[in-house]
């Protein structure tokens, strides 16, 4: 079960869940971007700011959860986001020069 | 509550802001390349103040050091994913928006603007 509430019951609790809808706001728009998206670099950029998305995510579910090893999760997932990135610019460049 | 917990409220707010801009960018902008410069750098600066307000809220060190080393990870990496997909999108005749008045890159490159694929055939 997640522990939602901090444990020293800081009054400024409900402004990271604030946060933390923003950032869902913000990750339902790219997923629009995502499936809308008119040609493939579109859809690439569009994964690109999710996967921003998830990082930020990640840092927020952290502080509002107390749990500090979970920042070591955001450092993977930004590597295997320009990793995933940069194959993807490979793949296009590749793709335009046969 | 002390000033820590004042900037770390501050730099989450922040930086759900600056993601919610990139988000709307990504939606209103006209352009892949528009779209891209949106994304890219209002993207980055909220991912880094999110992590900055990690960084600052967590006692232990090694997680103030991973969450630096998320900051310092996307302010490099960041530009450079960017600037591969831009590159890799203009050379495959992806064209520009219809009113963009300047375009250094084809000028410089050998090639015209004129022999690239039309870009109805890339579209998926």
């Amino acid at each position: 079960m997640i522990q939602l509430v901090p444990l020293d019951n800081d009054p400024t609790h409900w402004l990271f869940l604030v946060a933390g809808a923003v950032f869902g706001i913000a990750l339902l728009a790219s997923v629009w971007r995502l499936v809308v998206g008119p040609s493939l670099p579109d859809r690439v950029v569009a994964v690109d700011l999710i996967g921003f998305l998830a990082v930020g995510i990640i840092c927020v579910f952290s502080i509002v959860t107390q749990r500090s090893e979970l920042i070591g999760v955001a450092v993977v997932a930004a590597l295997i986001l320009f990793l995933g990135t940069a194959a993807f610019a490979i793949y296009l460049d590749r793709r335009a020069r046969p | 509550m002390t000033i820590i917990n004042i900037l770390t409220v501050f730099l989450v707010l922040l930086g759900a802001l600056f993601s919610l801009i990139a988000a709307i960018g990504l939606i209103r902008m006209p352009d892949l390349y528009t779209r891209m410069q949106s994304a890219t750098k209002a993207g980055t600066l909220g991912v880094a103040c999110t992590a900055a307000a990690a960084a600052l809220h967590f006692k232990d060190t090694i997680a103030s050091m991973d969450a630096i080393i998320v900051v310092v990870f996307f302010f490099l990496t960041a530009p450079v994913a960017s600037h591969l997909i831009a590159r890799a999108s203009y050379t495959s005749g992806h064209r520009l928006w219809s009113q963009t008045i300047r375009d250094d890159y084809a000028e410089s490159r050998t090639s015209g603007p004129d022999d690239r694929p039309d870009p109805e055939d890339l579209s998926l």
